[in-house]
């Protein structure tokens, strides 16, 4: 610019002829670049999968700029060829409620158009053909601007390495200033050396550069080392190579191990929770009131359902309309919770018999109920984004965010139920008279609104616990069949009416059952859990933690 | 007295003229055997349905040898038991002349004796385990070759698994499907350590430690598969937790025998593109005869967002296949359309034809799809042609010399080694 500015307009013209010399046999070039370039994408109208794949990797290999874009779009199934004369194109977006679809020209890059989606056939992937595509892909975002994208880019790579793609990790380790993503190019450098070409003393350092590894393709890969060729002699012929390898491989077991433990306690501790949370509301009503509930699972389904209309009539805020959900479920769960007790079960205290039909029966209506509203389908319940995913704390161990969320959610409804039992007048008066009624209302207590109160509460805890489980599993008439047997197994293994003891008694066969099923397998694992709560019973009959004096005896 | 006379006439001309009008118009009883209600609605309610709308279909064309069809529609409840009771019923009380009905295989199981005691005709529309060929029953639903096998070929030789999962409900179709796949993958060369069957209890929820365990079972470098015969509910958090543990399509691709059009409507998709299924009809596939088939049954139902599916297929052409036999016998009664069945080919949905073999299943081609996010299928591979089903199973030991033939032999469980009919022949 200066040159210009103070030169005058010969060193002006003088730049412009260099440029002109120099970029026209660029532009020359890139012509013919581009005629390939839509050649070999015009292919893909009358390919088979494998033929597919050797087309995007000869796209790859023509180095056009456009590659990368073309195939992320076949990739995400946005590449079309239209029906009237077999023009490629890209589609930007595809959403179901487009009923035009903007073109982009896949050489150029540049708009093309319009189209309605009958006018374009879809250029269809499989499931090998995308996993190929992912890897390609990969090599053209290492040099995005972020480090996560870039991480997963190394990853993808690693699990496919070739001399192209390790160049390409080479020249990027050079210039990458990540430390997170130069260790991932480095396990994928060493994973390289490990080549058979490779002095030995190149491929000792590479194992001892993976010995902290504990990716998958790292065991697999060192595994692989110290297999024997079928005449007994081993594939790798350096013996300190075997040492250092078979030494690395046992650390990654090791660690593998441990992990796995640690997964399983997650892993009980997660189902426990749900286990917990499903049974609390049961707590309440059986332990403090008396009462049967059979159809407590009803009203988790409820709590379900409430999710599923609250996503609806919020369907541009979806993150945040589970939020919204927990305490409309809890509102509609405890209505109908009290709704059940005003109408129905008031009439039958001290008659439990009759109050397992009448609630058994009850819960046959709401099935019915919802069956009637909402079909006998299953409804979508979306999972936020926010809960969606895993948090990886290294390869080998990774949590998810919604079951991790359900533990927090769990133990949040458990302090807040406690609060409200043992700070509120509410809860003093629900103790009160879980202990002993007649002295209850001698002391003017009105044990009648208590009561409805306290299924209330236990209702809308159902409700709550819903939500949770929406999340979880399918939202439908059955939901609540699913879960009362396990409740009722809980609360009765914890000790009737105590709310500790529901908790402890959830989290326990969680552990125990998640402990047994990698061993024994979901069927039998089942059935041993059911078989050891029946012998402890046995031992204990009145559960985990019992209740203990005169109210005890009344129970 | 002149009325007295009158009421004579009237009488008498009312009883000459009733078994006159009853011999032309009584009208052919079709009986139908789905759960309306219970844990099986949702998928049988749907083939209630279709047969309602083949019958008003066929009324409309006339009915079928000069009279109307009439549908007895009754509602086991997905509750096994009562589905040989209702089954008696239909045949004793309600004197139909075929029934078209039932799901599950152990429902199928238990109206099994019924139908053969009273020579009854069954229709049977889902695809099922196998190793059966009853003579009074017509299955057209997919045997394991017309689904299973083709599937893991797939699976095989155009994604390049090495690695397999078989994971199943714990009931019988899982059960026996999983030992002729595993079977097949042993004669095909894949080692016992790469095969992994699991089962689980249905409606199981928790999956946490099965998808682990993939997981880690995928993650030694050969590329693996999931061969899922997983039951109704328990889908829905199974590929829940897959899409939660990060478990993508494209890494550890799950293919489904059970999981079709109408049980994704009603989930969300997010977590299931990519994953596969087979079956011999999708919604999706275009021909003529499918986009009337589809347009009749949205209009029938008078919803526009309502699928079809595999089953429904295999009613239109079971029904079809009756219709035919019933015009070439000339008339309803069992024995006759059952001698008249074997051989007739009738239209499948998918622009071929299926044809009714001699062991009482029917020619059908195998699609595989995979799903895609709006909850219709991709199909990503197809056989050549259709293919023949197989009542007894090559691959197990104990049936692979069993085959099926009502035509020749009137057995349906013929030993060709042997020569002898064991069974199931009521001669």
């Amino acid at each position: 610019m200066r040159v210009a500015a103070s030169g005058g307009w010969q060193s002006l013209w003088l730049l412009l002829a260099v440029v002109c010399l120099l970029g026209l046999p660029v532009l020359v070039h890139a012509q013919t670049d581009d005629d390939g370039f839509r050649t070999v994408v015009a292919e893909f109208a009358n390919a088979n999968f494998r033929e597919k794949e050797s087309i995007a990797g000869r796209l790859i290999d023509t180095g056009h700029g456009s590659a990368g874009t073309v195939l992320t779009a076949l990739r995400d199934g946005r590449f079309f060829f239209r029906q009237e004369d077999q023009q490629a194109f890209i589609v930007e977006s595809i959403d179901e409620s487009l009923s035009v679809y903007a073109l982009v020209d896949p050489v150029s890059l540049e708009e093309a158009g319009s189209a309605e989606p009958d006018e374009l056939s879809r250029v269809i992937t499989n499931n090998r053909l995308r996993r190929f595509l992912r890897i390609a892909i990969a090599r053209f975002s290492l040099s995005s601007p972020d480090s996560d994208i870039r991480i997963d880019a190394v990853k993808q790579m690693l699990r496919s390495l070739d001399a192209a793609s390790i160049e390409l990790l080479r020249e990027r380790a050079g210039e990458e200033t990540n430390s997170s993503v130069s260790y991932e190019i480095d396990t994928a450098l060493a994973l390289g050396a490990l080549d058979e070409e490779n002095e030995s003393s190149t491929r000792l350092a590479a194992i001892d550069t993976l010995a902290d590894r504990l990716h998958p393709e790292v065991h697999n890969r060192l595994s692989a080392i110290l297999e024997r060729n079928e005449d007994g002699s081993f594939i790798e012929g350096d013996e300190d190579v075997r040492r250092a390898a078979a030494e690395v491989v046992r650390g990654i077991d090791a660690a593998r191990a441990f992990y796995a433990v640690l997964e399983t306690v997650f892993f009980g501790l997660s189902l426990g929770s749900v286990l917990a949370l499903a049974a609390i509301g049961l707590t309440i009503t059986f332990g403090v009131m008396g009462v049967i509930n059979l159809a407590h699972g009803e009203l988790l389904m409820l709590g379900a359902y409430t999710t599923y209309v609250v996503q609806l009539a919020m369907p541009n805020h979806l993150d945040l309309s589970i939020l919204v959900a927990i305490p409309a479920a809890f509102v509609v769960a405890g209505t109908a919770g009290v709704l059940i007790e005003r109408t129905i079960i008031r009439f039958l205290y001290g008659r439990p018999l009759e109050t397992l039909l009448a609630t058994f029966g009850v819960s046959l209506v709401l099935q019915q109920f919802v069956r009637s509203v909402f079909s006998a389908n299953n409804r979508p319940v979306v999972t936020p984004t926010w809960m969606s995913g895993t948090l990886q704390f290294n390869e080998a161990f990774s949590l998810t965010y919604n079951r991790i969320y359900i533990v927090f959610f769990t133990l949040v409804v458990f302090a807040i139920l406690l609060m409200v039992l043992k700070r509120t007048r509410v809860g003093l008066q629900m103790r009160a008279v879980s202990q002993n009624r007649l002295m209850a209302r001698a002391m003017g207590v009105r044990s009648e609104w208590v009561d409805a109160m306290t299924f209330g509460l236990g209702a809308g805890i159902a409700g709550v616990a819903g939500v949770a489980l929406s999340q979880l599993t399918n939202v439908g008439p059955n939901l609540g069949q699913s879960y009362i047997i396990d409740s009722f197994l809980v609360v009765v293994f914890g000790g009737v009416g105590n709310i500790w003891g529901t908790l402890i008694g959830g989290m326990s066969l969680g552990i125990v059952t998640k402990t047994l099923e990698p061993f024994a397998g979901a069927v039998l694992g089942k059935i041993l859990v059911l078989v050891a709560v029946i012998l402890f019973m046995q031992l204990r009959p009145r559960g985990l933690f019992p209740q203990t004096g005169r109210a005890a005896d009344d129970v | 007295m002149k009325f007295k006379h009158a009421c004579f006439i009237v009488c008498l001309a009312a009883g000459l003229a009733l078994p006159a009008t009853a011999g032309a118009q009584d009208p052919i009883k079709v009986g139908v055997l789905h759960s309306l209600s219970g844990s099986m609605a949702i998928s049988e309610t749907t083939l209630k349905d279709t047969i309602l709308m083949m019958i008003d279909e066929q009324n409309k064309k006339g009915g079928l040898l000069g009279r109307q069809l009439e549908a007895v529609v009754v509602d086991p409840a997905s509750d096994w038991p009562l589905f040989a009771e209702m089954a008696r019923s239909l045949l004793e009380s309600e004197q139909v002349d075929v029934v078209f009905g039932c799901w599950t295989s152990v429902s199928r199981k238990s109206v099994l004796p019924v139908f053969e005691e009273l020579n009854g005709l069954l229709f049977y529309p889902v695809q099922y385990e196998g190793e059966e060929s009853s003579k009074n029953v017509i299955y057209t639903g997919a045997a394991p070759n017309q689904q299973a096998i083709p599937a893991i070929d797939y699976l095989m030789e155009e994604v390049g698994i090495e690695r397999w999962v078989l994971e199943g409900t714990d009931y019988v179709y899982p059960r026996t499907t999983n030992r002729i796949l595993e079977a097949y993958l042993k004669q095909k060369g894949v080692a016992e350590e790469d095969i992994s069957i699991n089962y689980t209890p249905f409606s199981h929820s928790d999956w946490q430690t099965r998808v682990a365990a993939i997981r880690r079972f995928g993650s030694a470098g050969k590329a693996t598969a999931v061969v899922s015969t997983i039951n109704g509910d328990a889908n829905v958090p199974f590929y829940l937790e897959l899409a939660n543990q990060e478990v993508s399509a494209e890494d550890i691709p799950v293919i489904a025998f059970s999981v079709g059009e109408e049980e994704l409507s009603g989930l969300d998709t997010t977590p299931l593109v990519g994953h596969l299924a087979a079956w011999n009809y999708f919604q999706s596939i275009s021909s003529p005869v499918n986009t009337e088939f589809i347009e009749t049954w949205k209009e029938f139902v008078g919803d526009a967002d309502r699928t079809t599916n595999d089953p429904m297929e295999a009613h239109f052409i079971g029904f079809n296949l009756w219709v035919q036999a019933v015009e070439k016998a000339g008339s309803t009664d069992v024995d006759q359309v059952l001698a008249a069945l074997p051989g007739i080919e009738t239209p499948n949905l998918t622009g071929g034809v299926a044809r009714l073999l001699a062991n009482h299943h029917i020619t059908k081609p195998v699609f595989i799809g995979e799903v895609r996010a709006n909850g219709q299928f991709d199909v990503v591979w197809q056989t050549d042609g259709t293919v023949p089903g197989d009542a007894w199973s090559d691959y197990l030991p104990v049936s692979e010399d069993t085959i099926g033939d009502w035509v020749t032999r009137k057995c349906g469980n013929y030993n060709t080694k042997t020569n002898v009919c064991s069974g199931q022949n009521f001669q």
